[in-house]
């Protein structure tokens, strides 16, 4: 409640349920593959507390315990344990988050569909605009309208169903306009109604009133972003598969031969052998600290992949040290569970277990997993778990975690995949190391141990488009560091489709090209010279901007602020935002509208808040607020807006990866009256946090006078970078500039563009770690 | 970090065995020094604006083009020029000057990273001139050899072309002669023809009236088996024991029916039998030889089970025509003749074509402008891998075995040489192998480089289904230049 109106009711609709665990009967009901919620729909009970006496009463479904699907059967032998709450939000037309689905930003009714499901599965060529579930689950939902916004965390790792209904969804804008004239509408309302297959009912609340407030709230509960190695938030290469140490060394070569920076070239699961993650195959990779030697020299990194299925096989060390000391997930039966994956008969580490999860870290030390390096990373995949052979692809609901059957844990199982495996990075390098691990199954918290992708995606427009509403969705929910398989992972793109996609990519956090087996070769230089300069243009884009994700990204960390948004979390008060969700903005000062239709020719971008000014990044052009621009587009057009009133600091002295980069002068591109920041710091280990080594920065300009004062003054980080230059958008003519630091002042060279009102202040030259004020007089 | 960057470089150079310095600044090429004059204001290279020149290498970039700071890293575009004394000349893109990796041997873009780089270029350059010596035997060898290939290639096409011209020359004679012997065959075949005929009708006259005699006689017979009271007439009640002779299938003859077969007589002799037997013949089963018939009557069965002792051979040869007499034999046999001499002319002349045709395929490939490839044409060429046995044959096909047993699968058929425009002959292309499961047809490309010998190097296989495979031979040295042996020894002033 605030004052007399109704945010939230529980159970308003009664649809609070729950089965109370009780003893199998005799009666043997024989399974059909009911779904189990039906079972819930009968009984519905008033009071959590109290519970219901008479369930024995109740018409024995069929399923309840015992269920087939397709050739498995569930056991069941807890009988039904399923949960329901439902949730009235009064006033609530637009509903957010739920991932992983690949559907809109604002979540539709669900009304005589499908609800929308939460069940890590490994989907094989998933459908768009679809309830169903896939790789991940974050089972919080937030709510927006123009006074608040507000979040449900239900915190439940097993099979989850979310149905949506509104009073207003079935009607037309001309019906509201009606209901409005006469007077007699109704309140807008959304009914939500969570179902889970077992656990209990364990719901929070986030109450806002600003969307920043219920990203704290929801940070408060399951942690914040982690802050990623600068290095990651640059440009991955990635196929399935680089070849061997040959063909690894020719992609490392062919981006220097194009001038084209990146930082990780990855491997997939041919480079290991015969599967057996943390190997490596003889015959491809005979040398491996050879080949990371040979990146390192050139300032670039790696990433492995390691899954946690593990190869049944005697000969293998991991797989013998996991049986021996008993942590593999058990079937019914309380044997060793087995299923099929990549490598044949796997094993599944069980992930719940502390212990196992401990094992599992120390097996990342140098010494453990041969031919590792520092600048070796990792990637989980198949983390749902995949198993070829079990029930939807995935692991069998009676499997045991110990007591636990695997589907009280199923959504969550990822999670600690991905946390052991950061946690195994930490430590090989004695705490001192950010971890970099890229997760495909994830959950509630995830975001607290590395990066996430939208899993196999293919080479269609349509899949490019869906990238924003579902990186979105992520970041809603804390998982910044999100993207999707550049170019697509199944087919193959054409090349218009490549370019834009690496267009789009460059603007979204996670940055990483992948490609399926089967695919034709798509390093970016393999297109024609002019879609290579394409390409490296937007590369390029990507890395003059670091010193802004970077700080986006400890933001984020600090604070639980999505990087990529969507534009209603910085205008929430703005409806034509609440379900924009073909652009997105970068932080609050970026505003990007990728091109993501074939043969376009333009776009039509929405540029929100009346009281703002946008400027166009590439031409400086200056635009206002609260209209939509139409913007024409040529294949090298990546519509990109800053923020009037924002200071963005970038490298513009783009080389052949982030670390290169890493003493380059900043410049800062500003409009009048701003507020900024700058953060700085190694860009790699924990001593930002442990030894507080980094320099975070206020610059302000206002009443001419460009200002730069220390937000941390008793942290201690000194860098070499410089400011080389400094951009002032929509400026008028000064006549001279002084530059005034340690007391003194000494004058700055200018040039005005007087065709588009930019300010250029010439070589500066201050260190960017200090305190000064530029004065325009 | 602010502090300026012009920095001038001294190059120590060997010129003539006299070490010469020349100043200019940092990452600016001698070709282009005359554009950096100290005392001038400078003007950038695209003539876009002027500016001081201590602002040439001050780490700003003020021209467009970058030419304002080649040896800084402050321009996007920009290009640093490190001499590389002892090894080649080269530009870097200015983004590699201080980046912390060492670029130009000399270590020149690393002067301010505090990367530690060695000057390698004495070792590169030693290096370099060994392998371009070994290069440049390997192409004054492979060179000769192609010379070799292509004489060689010539005359065999000259050969094979005069051998078309022959055989075509053949061919003519060889049809002559066919249609030749073709009449004397349908000469010959003629009179064959009519006295087989002849024969045929002769023996079908004998065997008719032989047929009558056996049945004349079986009548005979018959008349004696059913005369079973022996008085020389066959009565109805004698003829009703046949049950077989029932007209209407009903299982009894009746006394009526029998003597309807009797023409109403009661009972018949010898001579008006004979018009009595015709009915009952086809019927009739003899009393004494009705095993025989039994066994006639099975005749397929008898037939399909060989090893089963027949009684009806000499039967059997009875019926077999009798030989040809001498002028027929005579006839078929020069018939026989011609037809053997008309079909093995016809073979002949098959075998001809397909010969020609061979030759003719093989001189309408592409074997490069001086035909130098000619000799690669139905060879085959293997590379024993790990796991496989690659196998190229020229013109042909691509293929891959596993090594431990296993199908062979096709990378691909001749397709074209697909090098780039200058020079086609440097790739040859062979597609449409064995489709890839839910991919494309696998498909290889050959990558043909100088060398004394005809060998694979080395095949991978960079794409899904795409291989590559390096391929060495004579036929694609070039004429080796007349270079000075030590190119190195002058840098460039």
């Amino acid at each position: 409640m605030e004052g007399p109106e109704v945010l939230l009711s529980l159970n308003s609709r009664g649809l609070l349920a729950f089965e109370h665990l009780r003893l199998h009967k005799d009666t043997q009901a024989q399974a059909d593959g009911a779904e189990v919620k039906e079972s819930v729909d009968g009984d519905q009970q008033q009071d959590e507390g109290k519970k219901d006496e008479d369930g024995e009463s109740e018409k024995e479904e069929d399923g309840l315990w015992e269920e087939t699907f397709k050739s498995h059967t569930d056991t069941k032998p807890n009988g039904p344990t399923s949960i329901s709450l439902d949730f009235s939000l009064p006033g609530v037309e637009h509903v957010y988050g739920i991932p992983e689905h690949a559907d809109d930003l604002k979540l539709k009714t669900t009304d005589g569909g499908d609800p929308y499901r939460l069940y890590n599965l490994d989907v094989f060529q998933y459908e768009l605009y679809n309830p169903m579930a896939l790789y991940g689950s974050i089972p919080v939902m937030l709510a927006h309208n123009t006074q608040r916004t507000m979040g449900i965390f239900w915190l439940n790792a097993a099979e989850t169903w979310v149905d949506i209904s509104s009073n207003t969804a079935g009607k037309t804008v001309f019906g509201k306009m009606l209901d409005f004239v006469q007077g007699s509408s109704e309140k807008p309302q959304t009914d939500v109604r969570w179902i889970s297959e077992s656990g209990i009912i364990d719901v929070f609340i986030m109450l806002g009133p600003k969307p920043s407030k219920v990203f704290s709230q929801y940070a408060s509960l399951t942690g914040t972003q982690s802050f990623p190695p600068l290095a990651s938030l640059g440009y991955h290469q990635c196929r399935w598969n680089y070849n061997d140490q040959e063909d690894v060394k020719s992609v490392d070569q062919g981006f220097d031969q194009h001038d084209i920076p990146y930082d990780f070239i990855w491997l997939d699961i041919e480079h290991a052998d015969g599967k057996r993650y943390f190997t490596w195959d003889p015959h491809k990779f005979p040398q491996p600290k050879e080949m990371l030697q040979g990146l390192m020299d050139k300032r670039r990194k790696m990433v492995s992949i390691v899954d946690p299925h593990i190869r049944v096989d005697s000969g293998y060390k991991i797989h013998n040290e996991i049986t021996s000391k008993d942590f593999y997930v058990k079937n019914k039966d309380g044997k060793n569970y087995e299923g099929w994956c990549w490598p044949g008969n796997s094993g599944y580490p069980d992930f719940t277990k502390p212990e196992m999860r401990a094992w599992w870290a120390s097996m990342f030390a140098y010494d453990q997993y041969e031919g590792s390096m520092e600048n070796l990373f990792t990637w989980n995949d198949m983390n749902e778990p995949s198993v070829f052979n079990g029930p939807e692809v995935t692991m069998h609901k009676d499997a045991l975690h110990g007591k636990w059957e695997h589907r009280d844990i199923h959504n969550i199982y990822g999670l600690y995949v991905q946390m052991a495996t950061a946690e195994g990075q930490i430590q090989r390098s004695g705490g001192v190391e950010r971890p970099f691990v890229l997760t495909r199954a994830f959950f509630a918290g995830s975001q607290r141990y590395g990066a996430v992708w939208t899993g196999d995606n293919a080479a269609e427009w349509d899949h490019l488009k869906i990238s924003i509403p579902m990186c979105l969705s992520l970041g809603l929910v804390g998982v910044s560091f999100c993207g999707a398989d550049v170019g697509g992972f199944f087919k193959n793109p054409s090349t218009e489709l490549l370019v834009r996609w690496y267009q789009t990519g460059a603007y979204q956090p996670f940055f990483r090209a992948h490609a399926h087996l089967d695919t034709t070769r798509r390093e970016p230089w393999l297109f024609g010279p002019e879609n290579t300069a394409l390409i490296r243009e937007v590369i390029r884009q990507r890395y003059a901007l670091l010193p802004y994700w970077y700080q986006l990204f400890y933001q984020a960390h600090k604070t639980g602020m999505p990087v990529m948004r969507p534009l209603w979390v910085d205008y929430p008060k703005d409806t034509a935002t609440f379900t924009i969700d073909d652009e997105f903005l970068i932080g609050s000062d970026l505003l990007v509208h990728p091109v993501t239709e074939e043969g376009s020719r333009g776009v039509t971008a929405y540029l929100p808040g009346a009281e703002e000014v946008w400027y166009d990044v590439h031409t400086f052009q200056k635009h206002n607020g609260a209209q939509n621009l139409y913007i024409p587009v040529t294949l090298s057009s990546i519509p990109v807006f800053q923020r009037g009133g924002s200071i963005i600091p970038r490298k513009d002295r783009v080389r052949r990866s982030s670390t290169c980069m890493e003493n380059d002068p900043y410049t800062l591109y500003l409009t009048n009256k701003t507020n900024g920041e700058l953060y700085i710091d190694d860009g790699h280990s924990f001593n930002y946090d442990t030894k507080k080594e980094f320099i975070h920065r206020s610059l302000t300009f206002a009443n001419n006078a460009l200002t730069s004062s220390n937000l941390c003054p008793d942290c201690n980080f000194l860098t070499s970078s410089w400011i080389e230059k400094v951009l002032i958008l929509g400026a008028s003519k000064p006549s001279k500039v002084l530059l005034k630091m340690d007391g003194k002042e000494t004058p700055v060279d200018f040039e005005f563009d007087t065709s588009m009102s930019v300010l250029t202040l010439r070589k500066p030259g201050m260190n960017a770690g200090a305190d000064w004020t530029l004065l325009l007089q | 970090m602010t502090c300026l960057h012009l920095l001038l470089t001294l190059v120590f150079a060997v010129s003539l065995g006299t070490p010469v310095e020349i100043q200019r600044p940092r990452g600016v090429p001698l070709t282009k020094k005359q554009f950096y004059e100290e005392s001038k204001p400078f003007t950038c290279l695209d003539g876009s604006r002027t500016i001081p020149f201590d602002r040439v290498n001050d780490d700003y970039c003020d021209c467009k083009d970058g030419s304002d700071e080649p040896g800084t890293a402050a321009c996007p575009n920009g290009s640093f020029h490190c001499t590389n004394a002892g090894y080649r000349p080269m530009f870097i893109p200015s983004s590699r000057i201080n980046d912390g990796i060492c670029d130009c041997c000399d270590t020149t873009d690393e002067y301010n990273s505090g990367a530690k780089c060695e000057n390698t270029c004495k070792e590169l350059g030693r290096k370099e001139r060994e392998v371009l010596q070994k290069m440049a035997e390997i192409t004054k060898e492979g060179f000769l050899l192609k010379q070799q290939l292509i004489e060689e290639a010539k005359k065999g096409q000259q050969e094979k072309q005069s051998k078309v011209t022959d055989m075509q020359e053949n061919k003519k004679q060889l049809d002559e002669k066919v249609e030749a012997l073709r009449t004397v065959k349908e000469t010959a075949e003629q009179p064959e023809k009519e006295a087989k005929e002849r024969h045929l009708k002769a023996w079908e006259e004998q065997k008719a009236a032989i047929r009558l005699e056996k049945d004349k006689a079986k009548m005979a017979e018959t008349f004696l088996e059913l005369d079973d009271n022996e008085d020389g007439f066959v009565s109805v009640s004698e003829l009703q024991s046949h049950a077989e002779l029932d007209p209407d299938a009903d299982g009894t003859l009746t006394e009526i029916e029998a003597q309807g077969l009797m023409g109403g007589a009661e009972q018949v002799d010898t001579s008006t039998f004979e018009s009595v037997w015709p009915k009952i013949k086809d019927k009739y089963h003899s009393e004494v030889s009705r095993e025989e018939a039994d066994i006639s009557l099975c005749l397929c069965v008898v037939q399909a089970q060989p090893t089963i002792k027949t009684p009806e051979k000499t039967h059997e040869d009875e019926e077999a025509m009798p030989p040809y007499d001498a002028d027929t034999q005579a006839l078929i046999d020069a018939a026989q003749k011609a037809r053997d001499d008309f079909e093995e002319a016809e073979k002949a002349l098959r075998e001809m074509d397909d010969q020609i045709r061979n030759i003719e395929k093989e001189l309408s490939f592409d074997f490069g402008p001086d035909a130098e490839f000619t000799y690669l044409y139905s060879q085959c060429y293997e590379l024993t891998t790990s796991e496989y046995i690659y196998r190229l044959c020229p013109f042909n096909r691509v293929s891959q075995k596993p090594k431990y047993g296993g199908s062979e699968t096709n990378l691909g058929t001749w397709g074209s040489w697909s090098g780039p425009e200058n020079n086609k002959y440097l790739l040859m292309k062979y597609e449409q192998g064995t489709g890839c499961w839910q991919g494309p047809n696998r498909s290889t490309t050959v990558k043909l480089t100088c060398g004394k010998e005809t060998v694979v190097t080395s095949t991978s296989e960079p794409s899904r289904c795409e291989y590559l495979m390096e391929f060495t031979t004579p036929a694609v040295c070039q004429e080796p230049a007349n270079i000075d042996p030590s190119p190195h020894d002058h840098v460039e002033l």
